[in-house]
Order: C-alpha cells, then structure tokens, then sequence
C-alpha cells in the first residue's frame, strides 16, 4: 500500500476542510449557536423553572372563602405564574397567546363544593379557557388544580362556618326516601363524628394537635432528577448540543461526498486513477480525513458546552472517544453514499439535505425522541442519528459507564460498514468524461 | 514506446472508440485530432488505465498494464482536459500532493518540483494560491502535476484550452522542450492549427473511427493540392467582373465576400500573376495580398465533408 499517498491525501481533505472558513463556520459555529439556543428553549442550565412556569390566570366570579382561598393557592404554586386579566378580555389574551389557561371559578362554587363534598349532585363547574397549542400545560393545570380544589373545599367544609353544610347534609339524608335504613344511621353517625371534630377543634386548635382543618394530601414528593451524579442537576444543553453536533457533522460528511463529486468533474479523479493507487487508498484516505474532522468538530462543540454551559462527560470518556470514532466512520461512509448518489452536484444537493434533514429530526436531534409516539421511537433505531443522540447523551449528562456506549458504537459501524459497501458497490471507478 | 492496438469503447448502443489503433515513438509528438466527442478523450482515459477497453490493449514500452497499481502506469503523466488542482492550496501543496501518488517523497520530491516548476516559468509562484493564478498559469502548473514523476509518455488532453496566445506559446514551448529530451507526447486537440505546429504524426478521429494515421507531411497530401490566393480589395461590390475572373485559366474558384477575394489555383507561379493582372484591368486596388496552403483543416474537410469545428 502507497502510504505517503494515503497520508497525503488525509492531509490534503483536512486542510481543504480547514481553510474552507465557510464549512467550519457552518460545522463548529452553527452547532454551537443553535445547541446554546436549544438548549436555553428547553430550560437552560440546571432547568430554570422560573423560565417554564405556565402563565395561568384565576377569574374569581364567586369571591367566597373557598374561592379566594383556591386563587391564592393557585398563585403560590410553583408550577404556575399567576396573572391579573380582565374577565372581558380573558379570551382575547388567551387567543393571542399571552395566556395559556385561563381558571373561571363560578358563581356558588364554594357552597356548591362544599355539599356536593358529601352528597349534593349539584357540582360547581370550573371553566378551563386554553391555548389548544399547550396541550400538556393543560394536563399539568387540571391536576395542579384539583389538589388545591380538594384542599380549599375541604377546609372550608372542615372548618369553623362547616356545621352549616353539615346540619343540611343531615336534612337532606333524614328526608331522602328509599334508604336503606342501616346506610342512613352509619351515615348520620359519620356526620355526626365529623361535627364533633370540628366544635372540638373550633373551641381548642391546640386538641388537634396542630392539625390543620381540611384535607391535605396524603403524602409529601421528594423529586431527584436522575443524572449522571447524585446532585448534579440536568443539563438541557448536553441533549442539544449533542443533537447539533450530530446534524452539523452529517452536513459536513454530505459535502465531502458533494466534493467528490466536484473532484470528478474537475478531472481530479481522473489524475488520482491515472497514478498507481489502490481503491483501497483512494477510499480509505477519504474515510480516514472524514471520521477525523467529525471527531475534531465534536470535540470542539462539546469542548465550547464545557466551558460555557458545564456539559460534561459525565459517564465514560473512552465511551464519549468510542461513539465519536464511529460516528465519524458513519458520516465518512455516508459521505461516499451521496458521492456515488448523482452525477452533478446540484442535482445530488437537494436530496442529500433532504435526507440529512430527515435523519437528524428522526434522530432526536431537535426534540428528544421519547416525544415522539411510541411506534417511532422504534424505528428511528433504524437510523444512525438516533444511536448517536443517545450514545452522546448516554456518555454525558446521563453519565453511563463505557458498557452503554457499546451497542450504539456497534450500531454505528454496522451503518458505516452498510452506506460504505452500497457506496462501494455503486461507485463509478471507470471515467473518461 | 506507445502502442494502442485495437482500443474498442461503446456505451450502450454508442460507438464511443472503434478499433483505434496508433503508435507513438519515443522524441515524437502524436496529434489525436477530431471534434469534440470523436473520441479523443476516451482513447487517452483508456491509454492512462482510467478506462477499460471493451477490446484492444495499450502496451507501454512494450508492457501491458496490468491492475491499477501496475508500476507501468508510472511510466505516463496524464494532463487532464480540466484544471485538476486544487484552487484554495498553493502550487507547492498541489504538486506535493500529487507527487505523493508516485512515492516522492523529502529531496525527491522537491527536486521534482522545482524541475517542473522551472521548465513551465512558475517558481516564482510557488506559495501562491492556484485561485490567484491566471488561466494560462493554471495551465502550466496542470502540465507541471503531470511531469514530477519524470514520466516516458506524456498524455495532453486538449492542455491549452481557454489559454491566451502567450501562453498557449509558452506551453508550446515546454512541449518542443520536452520532446527534445526524448518524451513521447500524445496531444489531443481540435485546434488544427496547434497540431501543425507542435505534431510529428497525426491520427485523425472521427464518430471514433481513426480515419488518417501517418506523418504530418503524408496527412496534408491527403488534401486536394489547392492553393488559395486571398486578396484584400479597397472596395467592395461586384458588377459582374467575378464571373469573368472564374473563368481565367487556371482559376478553380473564386468568391468575393465584401472586399476579400478568394481565390483557389492549382499553380500558384503561374496563376498567381495573372489573378493580379486581371484585377488592374478592371482597376481593382487592392490593400492586401496572401496565399494559403491545404491544411488538416482542408484534410478533415475532404476526408468527412464537414468542417471540424462545425463536426
């Protein structure tokens, strides 16, 4: 094997790569900025909740005790950021997007809630106005809402001004018609119970305990976010820049195979053919400067994530250094697939980005993949892009150790080996034009 | 030594090279002439090893090349149609790189280098950038790449296309030199002109049939032996007196085309004269006066019955 022309021609596509101010602003700044974005969209460093809390706003119709005790409760909440509107404007905003969720509480609700808390069918109906593009804000306000309904409520009907909604509650069960007399009396016994509490309590809070009026909920929530290290808080920035990283560096294998054919044209090919030089150099060297840029490239965006934003290899460096090596041999070999793709660079331009595009947004590099519906997240495992995501996020803010990293490394060089022998296969080794 | 023998090509259903069969000799220089897609570059790309025969062999001083790293091949330097360098580096990266392709490499190579540079007058630009060269530079230095490996035949596919004149002469130039060292050249162009000039035989290649195979000299006789008198009048127009020159003995033709006369004769000596004396009987002053001989422009023309670069 020729090896000062193998080593002459990995040196000449790196610095061709290099002096192309285009192509490495496009491949290490364009990462970087966009990941920095992304990253920032989806929370920033440490996930800034003050950023992401649903902007949420209470119409209070009722102005009772219950009602204005579930407002405040409402903007207390952590989740939300609670915000004045005019009723009459309510809509409008909600429209235009200033505001996701929009709380009416109705007039009666908190008499209405409190007896239908033991028996009136008689619900007080909370109006929810939403953003239908928030669809999952949606979800979190219907619970978040319930817990400080069923709190307020309950105090109000566990509290001093209960026995009211109590002695009507014995009303209405003495004259309900058609009772099973034993369920009566064990009902009356209830309330009976629960009205003792309450004067008990009334007449001495130190009786209780402490305890406050009203349900709670049952049990209290330690969250842990499971990342690389007990502590550590996740990172959104280790997703998107490895989701960019990953689609900046599949764009630049795409214009090493443009470049070939570029090369072609411009007779280039025809010099290296006309020399004594085996396929296997010709092929090998340009595999060989392509998995080296690629690995550059992403040593430097993951190099800038560290000291800007703190993204670190939190698992396996050999791993991180592993999924690197083969992802750079997967991109060179898809590189020489969209070589042998066309005849001219302009017609093989349009359907290589296409494809990039396509396999970098199936990949998870823009969204997280488990966002995607279940029947998908499966077969984006038939691309390289979505072993790559996950290898980069498994070595870094996920922290796994090199075991992980194994499968996707394997996966990636079967892609290499698969875009490589369909490109091989393909190729046009014969030229006079 | 060259030997093409037999060289068949087809795609699909086209004939690209029929049976073309050349050689050339060491110290010669062979013109491949023919208008574009006769054939030419196909017949080169097969002579480099860059395309296989459907039929036929190249043989290189006698030796087949045999796979592509056949050291053979080391033996021809291709000078590809296109500009094959890499604009954003520099003359001196260029030729390092493609004189990576045969070994060279430390003294070797740079003495290489400076030996092309010098024969083709670029050493005083070898840091700079291809970008910044002129086209007849880039020319030069695509004749440079091809000459580092010190190569017996040199393969010139149309090497001075889009040049100026000046340095469509300096490469001539390096050319003649290199035949002079005893080079074989293979040049293919459809510039008659360039062939006459530069070529010590020519093959002529038509829809990739070699239709004249022979010296330079033994080529031209295939035209008709015509001479043509070429005369600049100061005027224009013509009341009836062209018919009357046609008709002078010794005239074969005559046409007037604004105020050039044209005008073919067998006997240049004899004729010539007389096509002169006519024009002053009918007081025709004239400004300027040439003769031309049958070039392989007049020899593709008669051989095919198309000029070649109407073909």
């Amino acid at each position: 094997m020729n090896w000062i022309a193998y080593w002459a021609l990995v040196r000449r596509d790196v610095k061709l790569f290099f002096k192309d101010r285009r192509a490495v602003l496009m491949t290490m700044v364009a990462p970087i900025l966009i990941g920095s974005f992304f990253g920032y969209l989806f929370g920033g460093s440490g996930g800034d909740s003050q950023n992401s809390r649903v902007p949420v706003a209470v119409i209070d119709q009722d102005q009772s005790a219950a009602s204005r005790r579930l407002a405040d409760a409402l903007g207390k909440d952590k989740l939300l950021e609670l915000r004045k509107v005019d009723p009459a404007q309510a809509r409008d905003q909600v429209q235009n997007g200033k505001i996701t969720i929009v709380v009416i509480v109705p007039k009666g609700f908190g008499d209405q809630a409190v007896r239908s808390l033991f028996s009136s069918p008689n619900k007080p109906e909370i109006q929810l106005m939403y953003d239908p593009s928030h669809g999952p804000e949606l979800a979190m306000v219907r619970g978040v809402l319930t817990q400080h309904v069923m709190e307020s409520v309950s105090a109000e009907a566990f509290g001093p001004g209960s026995s009211k909604y109590l002695d009507d509650s014995m009303r209405e069960l003495e004259a309900a018609e058609g009772m099973n007399p034993a369920d009566r009396a064990a009902l009356k016994q209830l309330l009976g119970s629960v009205q003792q509490w309450n004067t008990r309590l009334n007449n001495n809070p130190q009786a209780a305990g402490g305890a406050s009026t009203g349900l709670t909920m049952p049990y209290t929530v330690r969250e842990e976010a499971v990342t690389a290290h007990k502590d550590a808080p996740y990172n959104p920035y280790g997703h998107s820049f490895a989701g960019m990283s990953v689609q900046f560096i599949l764009m630049m294998g795409m214009e090493a195979g443009l470049a070939m054919i570029m090369h072609r044209r411009g007779g280039l090919w025809k010099r290296l053919r006309a020399a004594p030089l085996s396929r296997f150099v010709l092929i090998s060297s340009r595999v060989t400067s392509a998995a080296f840029d690629s690995v550059v490239v992403l040593f430097v965006v993951f190099g800038f994530a560290r000291l800007v934003f703190k993204v670190g290899v939190d698992g396996s460096l050999a791993g991180f250094i592993g999924v690197s090596i083969a992802f750079g041999l997967t991109t060179a070999a898809f590189g020489l697939l969209v070589a042998v793709s066309g005849k001219t660079v302009e017609a093989t331009r349009a359907i290589a980005i296409l494809t990039t595009l396509m396999m970098v947004m199936l990949g998870g590099a823009w969204v997280p993949a488990f966002l995607f519906p279940a029947w998908l997240q499966k077969v984006t495992f038939l691309l390289p892009t979505r072993w790559a995501v996950d290898a980069l996020d498994a070595m870094t803010w996920r922290g796994l150790g090199f075991h992980a990293a194994l499968a996707p490394i394997g996966a990636l060089l079967a892609f290499a080996v698969l875009f490589g022998g369909v490109a091989i296969w393909r190729f046009r080794w014969d030229t006079a034009d | 030594m060259l030997e093409a023998i037999g060289l068949h090509k087809r795609y699909g259903d086209l004939v690209a090279v029929h049976e073309a069969t050349f050689r050339a000799e060491p110290g010669q220089i062979v013109g491949l002439l023919g208008p574009n897609g006769a054939g030419k570059s196909t017949t080169v790309a097969m002579i480099a090893g860059i395309l296989k025969p459907d039929r036929g062999e190249v043989r290189i001083n006698g030796s087949l090349i045999r796979g592509e790293t056949d050291p053979v091949k080391r033996s021809i330097g291709l000078v590809p149609q296109e500009l094959a360098l890499h604009g954003e580096l520099s003359a001196h990266d260029n030729l390092e790189l493609f004189g990576s392709f045969y070994g060279l490499l430390g003294a070797s190579l740079h003495n290489a280098m400076q030996a092309a540079l010098e024969l083709t007058g670029l050493a005083d630009r070898t840091n700079d950038r291809v970008s910044t060269f002129s086209g007849g530079m880039m020319r030069r230095l695509n004749l440079a790449a091809a000459l580092l490996h010190d190569p017996d035949i040199l393969l010139l596919d149309e090497p001075t296309v889009g040049v100026d004149p000046q340095s469509r002469n300096a490469i001539f130039t390096n050319l003649e030199t290199l035949k002079s060292r005893g080079k074989t050249l293979i040049y293919t162009t459809h510039y008659m002109e360039e062939a006459e000039r530069l070529c010590d035989r020519i093959v002529i290649i038509d829809h990739g049939n070699v239709i004249a195979n022979d010296r330079l000299e033994a080529v031209r006789r295939l035209a008709p032996a015509v001479n043509v008198m070429i005369v600049e009048l100061s005027a224009s127009g013509d009341d009836g007196w062209c018919d009357s020159l046609r008709r002078l003995d010794g005239v074969e033709s005559a046409e007037l085309n604004g105020s050039s006369l044209r005008v073919a004769m067998q006997d240049l000596t004899d004729t010539a004269p007389r096509v002169l004396a006519f024009l002053r009987q009918y007081d025709l002053r004239y400004t300027h006066v040439a003769t031309e001989r049958a070039d392989l422009e007049t020899v593709f023309l008669t051989l095919t019955g198309r000029s070649v670069r109407n073909a």
